[in-house]
């Protein structure tokens, strides 16, 4: 356990409200290896991108706290670069500029004006928006748009790379793409990420782990679920594997059946009920 | 390769006819019918109207009366510097002269003081306007970034600024009046006390609108792009000039229209009641002055201040279009 290259431990926080505090999280922890992909998973509301904030520095944890490579965190910084779900392009700056605006404050001072523009070259053409780099965000579709955002990213060099539900306002067809490249672009850098989604094929196919939450308020880490499966790899292939289906029902399991409830003998209890209750009936009649 | 040159001219040709054609029939008629068929309407309602009122002065002016009296004016403005050209055309010579017989002798130079012209007092009004609108920009913008970006300055000045907003500029006038008397002393003003006064006037009434904009403006950029922000960790002065100035454009631009179209008709009553060159000495002017003719003049000037009215605010509009990064952007 110890030295770990992310912990998150003991992870509480809580909202003022005009009702008194709401507490969305309660000792979430968990431990991230350097380059593993771990995505968080959990049913709307339940403060999955609530924790991406606390690792991010975002939001300051109420309880518990995050280190980084033996580091707290306290602050927001380039090293924890966010990818956000509504892309957060600046609609001022074109693709290139857009991408600049971090670059040009992270290498203040350790690179010169041609390796800055190179290193943002290049980190536009692992995305494969190099022929698009002098576009207003405007003028690219949405995928497009969060391949720059994932580009911002990356050229930030993060130790940890954030991404709140990337993909959850594109279409299918886009979404598989851009996970692709993801996962490609994982693999080369060996970046280590935490994915945040609702999608239980996207946490099986992309992720060394997942960590389920339970349903909040005092969300906590129900389950956390090794992705053993061989990279790269192939989602048509894998659509036929029963390891694949095997994590993806654990997934759905936890979801659906357990409804994110912790308190799993509580679960199991309530599930029994309902189950005798047609027998009860039956024999009333 | 001749081909090639004879080719370009001929394209360039074409290009231009068909850009002519497509011109001629986007031309919409309604584009320019219907606001001329509007006017023709008014004058007609104004005509008819204006006939039935009889005042002290004779009857209230119609539209053929307030167009002869503007060209009357013309005529009066061109006959005036006519005048002042004379004038000057003779104080040269006259002191040519007088150096000729004795290199030594001293020679005065002295302005034309004439009557201004009613095109004097439009030039006097904008510039007066466009000074005070100016200073109050160059506050209130500024001003309004900070309160948009600290809430606890926004409530710290918000009441200060609720408090003075509704104030109508005349209250101020006596005040800004004795206080420049009082303050700026020279005995070579660059400024006449005049001009400052009705200056800082507008100004003030110029503050509120764009200050309240662009802080609202400000407060209201999107939480990502603040939050991009964060976590570049931007500094302080590069997030206001990249991200905060780009965002709220609009709403600053928004809230420079509105002060500009309020510092307008603040100056037209400041020059009417302190007297001050201008569009509203003008007015008070004919009033006092109270001629047959004066109703028509006093008419013709409304006309040229909803005429510049208008202009201003489009000038706003084109240096917003000119800045504003979103060239997709319906202004209006």
């Amino acid at each position: 356990m110890a030295n770990k290259f992310l912990e998150i431990s003991q992870v509480g926080i809580e909202f003022p409200t005009p009702n008194g505090p709401f507490c969305a999280l309660r000792g979430v922890d968990f431990t991230i290896d350097k380059g593993e992909f771990v995505s968080i998973i959990g049913h709307s509301g339940c403060g999955k991108s609530t924790v991406l904030n606390i690792v991010a520095g975002l939001y300051q944890a109420t309880e518990g706290g995050v280190i980084l490579d033996g580091r707290e965190v306290d602050e927001p910084g380039p090293d924890r670069a966010v990818v956000f779900q509504s892309h957060a392009l600046m609609p001022w700056l074109n693709v290139y500029e857009n991408v600049a605006l971090g670059v040009e404050q992270v290498f203040k001072g350790q690179k010169n004006k041609a390796e800055m523009k190179s290193w943002i070259e290049h980190n536009l053409k692992l995305v494969k928006m190099d022929h698009a780099m002098h576009k207003m965000p405007h003028e690219i579709s949405g995928g497009m748009k969060q391949r720059v955002g994932i580009a911002r990213c990356l050229a930030m060099q993060p130790k940890v790379m954030l991404m709140d539900e990337p993909f959850g306002a594109l279409d299918a067809l886009t979404r598989a793409n851009l996970q692709d490249s993801v996962m490609e672009i994982q693999k080369e850098l060996d970046t280590t990420v935490i994915l945040i989604t609702h999608d239980v094929d996207e946490a099986v196919l992309m992720s060394d782990k997942i960590v389920m939450m339970s349903n909040g308020p005092a969300a906590k880490v129900g389950e956390i679920l090794d992705i053993e499966l061989a990279r790269p790899r192939e989602r048509l292939a894998l659509s036929k594997s029963d390891q694949f289906n095997f994590y993806r029902q654990q997934v759905l399991s936890f979801l659906y059946e357990k409804k994110g409830v912790v308190d799993f003998d509580e679960a199991k209890k309530q599930r029994e009920v309902s189950d005798h209750a047609p027998e009860t009936a039956e024999k009333i009649s | 390769m001749s081909t090639h040159t004879q080719e370009v001219p001929q394209s360039r040709a074409a290009d231009l006819l068909n850009a002519l054609g497509r011109a001629l029939l986007a031309f919409d008629v309604k584009v320019v019918l219907y606001p001329i068929m509007g006017l023709v309407a008014f004058c007609i309602v104004w005509s008819i109207t204006a006939n039935r009122i009889d005042t002290s002065l004779g009857k209230f002016p119609g539209p053929a009366q307030v167009y002869e009296q503007a060209t009357v004016l013309v005529d009066e403005h061109r006959e005036t510097k006519q005048k002042a050209a004379a004038f000057y055309e003779r104080q040269e010579k006259r002191n040519a002269a007088k150096l000729a017989k004795d290199p030594n002798a001293k020679v005065k130079i002295r302005k034309y003081t004439g009557k201004e012209t009613f095109f004097d007092q439009i030039f006097t009004s904008l510039k007066t306007v466009m000074f005070g609108f100016v200073i109050a920009s160059l506050i209130a913008v500024p001003a309004g970034i900070v309160c948009g970006l600290s809430d606890g300055i926004y409530k710290a000045v918000n009441p200060l600024i609720q408090i003075f907003k509704p104030v109508s500029p005349l209250a101020w006038l006596p005040l800004i009046t004795m206080v420049v008397s009082a303050v700026y002393v020279s005995d070579d003003p660059f400024f006449e006390k005049s001009f400052l006064n009705s200056a800082f006037t507008v100004a003030l009434c110029c503050l509120w609108p764009t200050l309240i904009n662009t802080a609202v403006g400000v407060a209201n950029v999107d939480k990502d792009l603040l939050n991009v922000s964060r976590v570049i960790k931007l500094p302080a002065l590069t997030h206001v000039r990249k991200i905060i100035l780009p965002a709220s454009i609009p709403m600053i631009f928004t809230g420079l229209r509105l002060s500009l179209a309020t510092g307008w008709m603040v100056l037209i009553a400041a020059e009417m009641l302190s007297q001050n060159p201008g569009l509203g000495k003008f007015v008070w002017d004919e009033f006092q002055n109270g001629s047959s003719n004066s109703l028509s003049r006093i008419m013709v000037a409304v006309v040229v201040i909803g005429v510049i009215g208008f202009a201003l605010d489009r000038l706003i509009l084109m240096i917003q279009r000119w800045v504003s990064w979103d060239k997709l952007a319906v202004l209006r």
